[in-house]
């Protein structure tokens, strides 16, 4: 007896021609070694920005993007609405978390070296997408109209007027106006449900298109057998069977089958991270704190959220005047022209030699830099 | 071992292995209930927050001239006051029992009229031509001062 879901199967591959489809993924593998546990960061990334998606639609259900009534529609979740605290704490966790973990991913492919060619292009993306993680998170944090977001906006949006001959525009476009008010919080809520969503899936399914088009990276060191098993598999299946045959199961175990090898795992891996999602949720539910006034003072010890706070940190410690300059626009100045080299890191790497080191360098400078600001950062304040 | 006609291509699972399945479906079957159990509960509302409004200043004397009628905010929804052409005041839910509108004063009927479907109401709401169902909720009007005050009326 067949069951409900093989003739579902069926009908839907008569029509749609479902092995095809499936073919790749079938093909697809995953090369197995020493590192191999870093490649679950970008599923888990990806698994936080699918709850994400699902809490923020749930979210839109109840709350209403104005001055007068944001803070008053979130306060109506986290009290009235059932299992409202649940739902808006589960996406303030898991929206930090998956900065975390994209800060991690990235971190991971820059020191398994997986940028180099030919996977520049999903470099480019990937960093395009951490960038617009951090967009959602700016934005995002605006939305409950508390006091701490208010003023955390303000800062924010008054560095972006450091920014030379445009800087004063591009203050008025991000905050509707010269000042924070319902207009800001008008544009925000825009942007973190409308703009932001539409660009990030569309650069998620070329990121995610261009990891299946050109396969999972190895490490080097590791590349020369996996190379020679792709490439005779490719040109002589025969010759790869022999071969895989007669150097046992140790070449075997190079790699595994996505499907359903290592899907199952990616699987269970999410299934725990939202049960840690769920915990977190729980035992510490999301606070709201107070409403915004325009008309009251700045709260002490004000910080931004923690990914931006080495950022936050470097312009406090850069003195008022360089020279004839802002020290704060040098601050901004330093940080998009290292911003920009990031995101072109892949082509200084030309193979192995002095580039590569160099990049590996800037890596963990990157690394050390940015965690001991961050601690700087909570410690100073 | 196998009775004969049985097929033996696929021989029963061990008891144990159908045990372990039985358990991993189990499992997966409860963890995604309680996942979809609070998103269910999430999406029903909750009762509205201000539907408990009991008393309101509906308006002031001298607001409405006799056989007249106004809508007043009653909590979250409308009411109506009439001022009636004996200058006697009512106040009623203003919200049709037939489909939600919003009903009005016709002064040239001196009565309430629905004008989605040409419902019409008499001064103490009673139902009394067209489709709707119900007469409408009557409220209790005080004057205070020069504040005309609208309560609900207590269920006893």
């Amino acid at each position: 007896m067949k069951n409900l879901v093989t003739r579902a199967y069926e009908w839907l591959d008569e029509r749609l021609d479902l092995q095809d489809l499936m073919a790749p993924l079938r093909h697809k593998t995953v090369p197995v070694h020493y590192y191999s546990y870093w490649y679950y960061l970008g599923g888990i990334t990806l698994f936080l920005f699918l709850v994400q998606v699902f809490t923020g639609i749930l979210l839109l259900l109840y709350y209403r993007p104005s001055a007068n009534e944001a803070f008053e529609s979130v306060q109506f979740i986290m009290t009235r609405v059932q299992f409202g605290w649940l739902i808006r704490s589960i996406h303030s966790w898991a929206a930090n978390l998956m900065i975390f973990f994209a800060f991690a991913h990235m971190f991971s492919v820059l020191f398994l070296r997986s940028y180099r060619k030919p996977r520049e292009l999903t470099w480019v993306s990937g960093m395009v997408l951490l960038v617009l993680a951090m967009g959602f998170g700016f934005s995002g944090y605006l939305l409950p109209w508390n006091t701490l977001a208010f003023f955390a906006t303000k800062v924010g949006t008054d560095i972006v007027r450091q920014v030379p001959v445009v800087g004063h525009w591009l203050m008025v476009f991000l905050r509707g106006g010269e000042d924070v008010t319902g207009a800001t919080l008008s544009r925000f809520f825009g942007l973190h449900v409308a703009v932001l969503p539409g660009i990030t899936t569309l650069l998620l399914a070329i990121h995610l298109a261009l990891i299946q088009r050109q396969g999972i990276s190895v490490p080097g060191g590791m590349e020369g057998a996996m190379h020679a098993l792709k490439y005779l598999r490719k040109h002589d299946p025969a010759a790869a069977e022999l071969w895989l045959k007669q150097a046992g199961a140790q070449a075997e175990r190079r790699e595994m089958p996505f499907f359903p090898n290592f899907f199952l795992r990616e699987l269970m891996a999410w299934y725990v991270a939202l049960g840690v999602l769920g915990a977190l949720a729980a035992l510490a539910p999301w606070e709201l704190g107070t409403k915004a006034d325009a008309f009251a003072p700045a709260p002490a010890g004000i910080r931004p959220e923690w990914y931006f706070l080495w950022m936050f940190q470097t312009l406090k410690l850069i003195p008022a005047k360089l020279g004839p300059l802002d020290g704060e626009m040098v601050g901004v100045l330093a940080f998009s022209v290292a911003g920009g080299l990031w995101l072109l890191l892949p082509f200084f790497d030309r193979g192995e030699g002095r580039g590569s080191r160099w990049i590996l360098g800037a890596g963990i400078f990157a690394l050390v830099y940015m965690t001991a600001m961050s601690v700087y950062g909570y410690l100073a304040s | 071992m196998n009775p004969p006609g049985a097929d033996i291509s696929q021989p029963p699972l061990p008891l144990r292995r159908r045990l372990v399945e039985l358990l991993l479906g189990g499992g997966l079957l409860a963890s995604a209930a309680s996942f979809l159990y609070p998103v269910l509960r999430y999406i029903v509302p909750p009762p509205s927050a201000d539907l408990g409004a009991d008393t309101v200043v509906a308006g002031k004397v001298g607001d409405l001239k006799p056989n007249s009628g106004m809508i007043f905010r009653f909590g979250s929804r409308p009411g109506i006051l009439i001022f009636t052409a004996d200058r006697e005041y009512r106040a009623l839910s203003a919200t049709c029992t037939h489909l939600d509108c919003t009903v009005q004063y016709r002064d040239d009927l001196h009565n309430i009229w629905c004008a989605c479907h040409n419902g019409m109401y008499d001064l103490s709401g009673r139902n009394v031509s067209g489709p709707p169902p119900r007469p409408l909720e009557a409220y209790e009007v005080h004057v205070q001062g020069d504040e005309i005050i609208v309560s609900r009326r207590q269920k006893a």
